[in-house]
């Protein structure tokens, strides 16, 4: 795939670094020179040093065969831009923009960029996993499909506490797919194990019925 | 949206012409060259920010011009105004003559100076 990165911070850098060890095509347009001498240095000659929304720029480019933008730049307006024009004027399958301000993303979606990684949201996500001081954490999603994988702890006296799985009321269609007990490994279930306080389960969850799930674990 | 010398002297044209004005900037100090009997509202924030425009008065505005020198962020600013607050005149700077054909199509009023003042200083050697 020629896939073109907008962009060529530590995210960038990374991701076409990526890119180019699974045998992608990649180009990255940057703006800022040094940073352009700096990815030629270690990754060869990928840059184009330029404003990845001007059309020229992105003519230079070769966007009208590319089957992939990405934008990660820093600027949400700039990621916006890149990927509109990509889209909408030049046709490119495939626009994914990195978003720095959470509530960008309904903005994008109405116009017209639905695919979007909320930076700030997705790093928060990670550091409460690690803080383990949350009920509810969102793993990863399948955008597309409107599923998530969350990792939800069974909370003090909650509904849960002492119950087989099968006898929870799931939302439909989730499946817990793991159960890590404090000290123990962690084991595929079956509708016969029995829950405890602090245990935690990775389930595949539709987004929409995520609060369901919460308040079956939820400490009372 | 922007409170540049451009911004500032329509703002103080359509003020003098008896408009109600409105005008956003992220830098405070930017208000500096409005007149000092300026009679709209200079109100701080980012015009990308839908709770700012809303309480900018956005869901009541007959017309939204972007004109700070960013031209991504005059076309997303000037996006969310028709898009989203279906403002029913949006004006926006882009420099970059090749994308104003681009963001016309998408319902705004995209200007670029260069291609203007390209215009105007051909007819000036040419006439």
């Amino acid at each position: 795939m020629y896939v073109i990165v907008v962009g060529g911070g530590d995210l960038g850098h990374y991701l076409c670094k990526q890119l180019l060890d699974e045998g992608h095509e990649v180009l990255v347009i940057e703006k800022d020179a040094g940073k352009c001498e700096h990815i030629e240095e270690e990754l060869g000659d990928i840059c184009l040093c330029g404003e990845a929304s001007e059309m020229a720029i992105l003519e230079k480019g070769g966007i009208s065969r590319a089957d992939m933008v990405i934008a990660v730049t820093g600027e949400d307006e700039d990621n916006l831009a890149a990927c509109q024009i990509a889209k909408q004027k030049f046709n490119v399958p495939r626009v994914i923009a990195r978003i720095n301000v959470p509530r960008n993303e309904k903005i994008f979606a109405k116009l017209g960029i639905e695919s979007v990684v909320d930076i700030v949201y997705l790093v928060s996500e990670h550091i409460k996993a690690e803080t383990m001081l949350f009920p509810l954490i969102r793993l990863f999603s399948i955008r597309d499909r409107g599923l998530e994988v969350v990792l939800v702890r069974v909370g003090k006296n909650s509904p849960a506490v002492g119950k087989p799985i099968g006898e929870l009321s799931l939302p439909l269609g989730s499946v817990v797919s793991s159960v890590i007990s404090h000290g123990e490994e962690s084991q595929i279930p079956t509708v016969n194990t029995v829950l405890r306080e602090g245990d935690q389960l990775i389930c595949l969850i539709s987004t929409e019925n995520i609060d369901l799930l919460q308040a079956i674990f939820k400490e009372s | 949206m922007g409170c540049g010398r451009i911004g500032a002297e329509l703002a103080h044209l359509l003020d003098a012409d008896g408009h109600k004005l409105t005008i956003i900037d992220v830098d405070n100090a930017s208000f500096d060259k409005l007149p000092p009997d300026f009679s709209g509202m200079a109100f701080s924030g980012d015009a990308t920010d839908e709770e700012v425009l809303r309480k900018a008065g956005m869901e009541q505005a007959d017309a939204f011009v972007a004109v700070t020198r960013d031209d991504e962020l005059n076309a997303m600013a000037a996006q969310i105004a028709r898009q989203i607050f279906d403002v029913p005149r949006v004006l926006c700077r882009i420099y970059d003559p090749l994308r104003e054909d681009f963001y016309s199509g998408l319902g705004l009023e995209a200007i670029s100076p260069t291609r203007v003042f390209v215009r105007l200083l051909k007819e000036r050697l040419e006439g």
